[in-house]
């Protein structure tokens, strides 16, 4: 196959798997949402279950008018929401989905320090938005985006390094065969690493007990106020989406990506890490319904006197299991 | 900043607990929930018992309620006795578009004339439409139920 036809494949596939994941990860928040809450949640769309629920959303939001206020930056305001989903669009390169070239679009051998290193592009993205929107709201969501930077981005990179330490190399399909070759998934030994990962994560995706951006009672809704129509669909997929990537790259690092347990068949390998993925979108689901929203304070706190000196414990201990054993 | 653990697991163990419940929610135009016998639907009039006194139109907190009447002459009991007089009831409507369902009326009317039922199905397409005649409001009445009984 020409490098051509298959980079034009690769792309096709993941373009529709960028609004596929979202509608999947968006139709389950729904219902999981609803039913946590002793409610039915969509229920008519689409005949069955609600399942075309978001398919009308979809639409809904295409037919809307595109309003932009007098007082926003206009280009700016136009190219934020474009900035945010190619950080998440991008972000799809490297997630592993199966062994060898045709499972992944490009395994990169910095694949988890690329991944890491373009998350943090869309954070730029919602602060444009936020200052271009020329609303008081949306540019104290923004900040809060920015602020909260800060408090994720370290614990987030560091709890990486500690599965880098344990597999040895940085690429994405590298790290899932060290686990295959190992036998068990490093959740086992990075338990650690796992839950700051997860916690600053969910910072990352800026989702609850993390909205501090976004939160609906305080800021109505932050950096998104002004936004509408398709502007604001390009925002809600690329939440939706990133949440599929997140709990992707969480799977690959510490649940054995598409590996199981040592089984590595190619053919079994999406199906795998697709459950893996939904499994970890549970849980970040599940979380978003049951607590509150922490103050922006609180996250600095719990990241900086928390997270950080237990995720450079993790790596010591780590590095000292590796140079002894 | 302290983490309380157990709280946060004894919150996540309630909604996946509630996760695997079945809903409470009623699918409603297929389904038609059972209001209980003291719920506030909508206000039903006897008429053979209403005064025109007024004071339910005169304590109405949104002055949904509009009556007229008129004084009506019977004819004595005896020949050359005395003309008594009757209200008659003219005009009685209740505006459901404005009525908050607060009871102050039925709770004010000294005859009784007044009734909650638990009847719940009247919307219309029209705000205008939610102007409930007095003749509407005397069908209400056969939906009245039966007052509890009487503590002794």
């Amino acid at each position: 196959m020409s490098f051509g036809l298959e980079l034009a494949i690769k792309l096709v596939v993941i373009a529709a798997l960028i609004p596929g994941s979202a509608l999947v990860l968006g139709y389950a928040e729904l219902k999981i949402s609803a039913h946590m809450q002793s409610r039915i949640g969509p229920y008519f769309a689409g005949g069955r279950f609600g399942w075309a629920q978001l398919l009308a959303d979809g639409v809904k939001f295409i037919q809307k008018e595109d309003i932009i206020p007098d007082n926003a930056d206009r280009p700016v305001f136009k190219v934020a929401p474009v900035l945010v989903m190619i950080s998440t669009a991008t972000l799809f390169v490297v997630l592993p989905f199966g062994p060898g070239g045709g499972f992944v679009v490009r395994d990169l051998n910095l694949g988890i320090f690329y991944a890491l290193a373009i998350s943090s592009v869309g954070t730029i993205g919602i602060l444009m938005a936020g200052w271009s929107s020329g609303n008081k709201y949306s540019l104290m969501g923004g900040l809060r985006a920015a602020g909260q930077l800060i408090a994720y981005e370290l614990p987030l990179v560091l709890a990486v390094v500690g599965v880098v330490i344990q597999a040895g190399t940085m690429s994405m399909q590298g790290i899932v065969e060290a686990q295959i070759a190992q036998g068990w998934p490093y959740a086992f030994t990075q338990f650690l690493g796992f839950f700051i990962f997860l916690v600053a994560g969910l910072a990352e995706l800026s989702r609850t007990p993390f909205d501090m951006p976004l939160a609906e009672s305080e800021l109505i809704s932050g950096y998104l106020t002004e936004y509408s129509g398709f502007r604001f669909l390009f925002f809600y997929l690329a939440e939706y989406a990133s949440m599929f990537a997140l709990a992707a790259i969480a799977a690959t690092l510490f649940l054995g990506g598409y590996g199981f347990w040592g089984v590595s068949a190619s053919w079994t390998g999406p199906i795998f890490f697709g459950g893996k993925i939904l499994l970890i979108g549970f849980v970040i689901i599940w979380l978003r319904w049951t607590f509150p929203r922490f103050r922006e304070d609180q996250l600095q706190t719990l990241a900086w006197k928390w997270l950080i000196p237990l995720a450079l414990a993790n790596i010591m201990v780590t590095a000292v299991f590796k140079v002894v054993f | 900043m302290e983490l309380r653990i157990p709280g946060l697991v004894k919150g996540m163990w309630v909604t996946l607990k509630t996760l695997f419940k079945k809903p409470v929610t009623i699918n409603y135009p297929k389904v038609k929930e059972t209001p209980v016998p003291r719920a506030r639907g909508v206000i039903a009039l006897d008429q053979d018992a209403c005064t025109v006194c007024m004071l339910c139109a005169r304590n109405c907190p949104d002055w949904c309620i509009y009556i007229e009447g008129h004084k009506e002459e019977q004819v004595p009991d005896k020949p050359g006795g005395r003309v008594k007089v009757r209200a008659e009831l003219d005009r009685f409507d209740i505006d459901y578009a404005l009525c908050m369902y607060c009871g102050i009326c039925v709770e004010v009317c000294p005859f009784d004339a007044l009734f909650w039922t638990p009847e719940y199905e009247y919307s219309e397409y029209r705000m205008g439409e939610m102007m409930h005649d007095m003749d509407r409001l005397q069908d209400w009445l056969q939906t009245v139920p039966e007052p509890p009984e009487l503590e002794t």
